[in-house]
């Protein structure tokens, strides 16, 4: 069973966001090499929110964000990252949840 | 926001939320309950299961109005490979009751009624609030909360920490720490839709009747972890869960394991030309007991998930939510009664009762499972599961291959994989840490 290649992006698709614009909840904190966890992050997040630049650094875009808090358990208490729950109403809406 | 000072504030209106602003808003007392979702539910994820007798004990007719999905009768274990899975069931028309045991249910849909009967017993709701932080007082004591709204301050005895597994404010408080990457799983979770009838006549049920599958094995790739599916009325929760610590060292993407057990022969068929109509992801507590923080405190209490009580042996969280909301709730009347101010020493009766209850019980019965799960990972997951499937080919298979060999055959691939000490201590660890 070889593993199947997923497109997040399909499956974030399908869910509703209220995006709180210019208000990412998510912030990396400036670093010239990424942590390992950090790193890990652009494969774990299940919602592919981690990405990593031509130049090796980690970048988020929280748009996409199912507000699960993988990211702050592995980041935060190393302060690679700044982590708070979108403003009350924005975010993801879970339909079913 | 509000002038008033409230006897409770209750953050989160998740199961624990719901059930510890019910409990009290029901006995009289001035609840006040806040939301960071557009309206309650609509951030909670869970696979979902309800079990009947928690919800019974704080709102016995429930089962006249609530949004219930399927009651289950049927309950299906599947020890995986790539391309099998050697399985056990249990059947039973008993589960046919009238008041049966167990549901499966929607939670944005459950959640959003749970919350309707609190309000109804006179709590206040306000949702698309996200508390920022917890406000003390000079000596420590949880006095209130501030939120994102303007002017967002309130004020109450005791504030209920309903706050889920990712809670925020708990752990920036200093009163629990946050979850550690090998105390927590991440399991994602997609809703297919499919017509009634074709869900029924997959899985054999009639009329409200449905079906549970927890499936572990290679499909979990050496990680502590398990996928489910999970019948609704006409749609199926199919989910792939992993330790986050695991994940982080595999790096494998959540989304990937998923695609790979939903393309596991054995499970394909049961979601074929299904439509998916949402993605969600979402944390589980999984340390158990050895990680319960310190449970109460000066003006405040922790239920549910966010004080890791979740029974990952047996699949049960939302119940253990219910309760300690429940007991929390009674706890913070009793002593309100008794017109007793909300300290440290006061609170300590949500822990007795809590302790006197199958939550503390239960979790502390399999207190050293979580620990052995993880580190016997390569064992349970990988190879236990090729063995049991090879050992079941060889006994199915009719090959002209004497049966005395083919026993023998079994019998000395698991003693190659597993020496014989291996296989007796894996046994004896497994049952010293589940008695």
């Amino acid at each position: 069973m070889s593993t199947q290649v997923a497109r997040v992006e399909e499956k974030l698709f399908q869910n509703r966001y209220l995006v709180d614009q210019g208000k990412p909840h998510i912030v990396v904190q400036p670093h010239t090499t990424p942590s390992k966890n950090l790193l890990a992050m652009t494969k774990i997040c299940p919602a592919g929110c981690y990405e990593q630049t031509a130049s090796g650094q980690v970048e988020i875009t929280p748009d996409g964000c199912l507000e699960c808090g993988t990211c702050r358990v592995l980041c935060e208490p190393q302060g690679d990252i700044v982590w708070n729950y979108p403003r009350g109403g924005y975010g993801v809406l879970f339909k079913f949840g | 926001m509000i002038e008033e000072k409230f006897d409770a504030i209750v953050i989160g209106a998740g199961m624990a939320g719901n059930a510890a602003a019910y409990t009290m808003a029901s006995r009289g007392l001035n609840v006040l309950q806040l939301e960071r979702g557009e309206y309650a539910g609509s951030k909670n994820v869970q696979g979902g299961i309800l079990y009947a007798d928690m919800l019974e004990k704080i709102i016995p007719d429930f089962r006249e109005e609530a949004p219930l999905e399927r009651h289950l009768i049927e309950q299906r274990f599947w020890m995986m490979t790539d391309r099998s899975h050697t399985g056990m069931h249990y059947r039973s028309d008993d589960f046919n009751e009238e008041r049966p045991n167990r549901y499966t249910i929607i939670r944005s849909q459950f959640d959003r009624w749970f919350n309707k009967q609190v309000q109804a017993q006179g709590a206040i709701v306000i949702s698309e609030t996200t508390v920022t932080e917890l406000v003390s007082d000079a000596y420590g004591k949880v006095i209130g909360v501030r939120t994102d709204r303007s002017g967002g301050t309130v004020f109450a005895d005791v504030v209920v920490l309903a706050e889920g597994v990712n809670g925020l404010l708990g752990a920036r408080a200093g009163l629990r720490p946050t979850p550690k990457p090998d105390h927590v799983a991440l399991a994602v979770k997609e809703m297919h839709f499919l017509p009634r009838e074709t869900l029924e006549a997959r899985f054999n049920l009639h009329g409200d009747e449905g079906v549970v599958i927890e499936a572990a094995g290679t499909i979990s790739k050496g990680m502590t972890g398990m996928g489910f599916v999970y019948t609704n009325k006409e749609s199926i929760s199919v989910g792939f869960g992993c330790l986050v610590s695991d994940f982080a060292e595999n790096e494998e993407t959540p989304y990937g394991m998923l695609e790979n057990f939903k393309s596991h022969p054995s499970i394909a068929p049961l979601i074929e030309g299904s439509e998916v109509k949402e993605y969600a992801a979402h944390l589980i507590p999984e340390g158990g007991f050895k990680t319960i923080p310190e449970l109460f405190g000066d003006g405040w209490v922790v239920v549910g998930d966010a004080a890791q009580l979740n029974n990952a042996i047996h699949r049960e969280g939302s119940n253990l939510a219910m309760t300690s909301g429940r007991l929390a709730g009674e706890a913070i009347f009793q002593v309100k009664s008794r017109k007793d101010p909300m300290t440290k020493q006061n609170l300590a009766l949500y822990k007795k009762l809590l302790d006197d209850s199958f939550v503390m019980k239960d979790l502390k019965k399999y207190k050293d499972m979580p620990a052995l799960l993880h580190t016997q990972a390569h064992n349970f997951f990988l190879d236990y599961p090729t063995l049991v499937s090879k050992a079941m080919e060889n006994f199915l298979r009719v090959d002209g291959t004497p049966k005395i060999e083919k026993e023998k055959a079994s019998v000395r691939a698991f003693r190659q994989k597993r020496s014989l000490t291996g296989l007796v201590g894996d046994a004896w660890r497994l049952a010293r840490a589940w008695r």
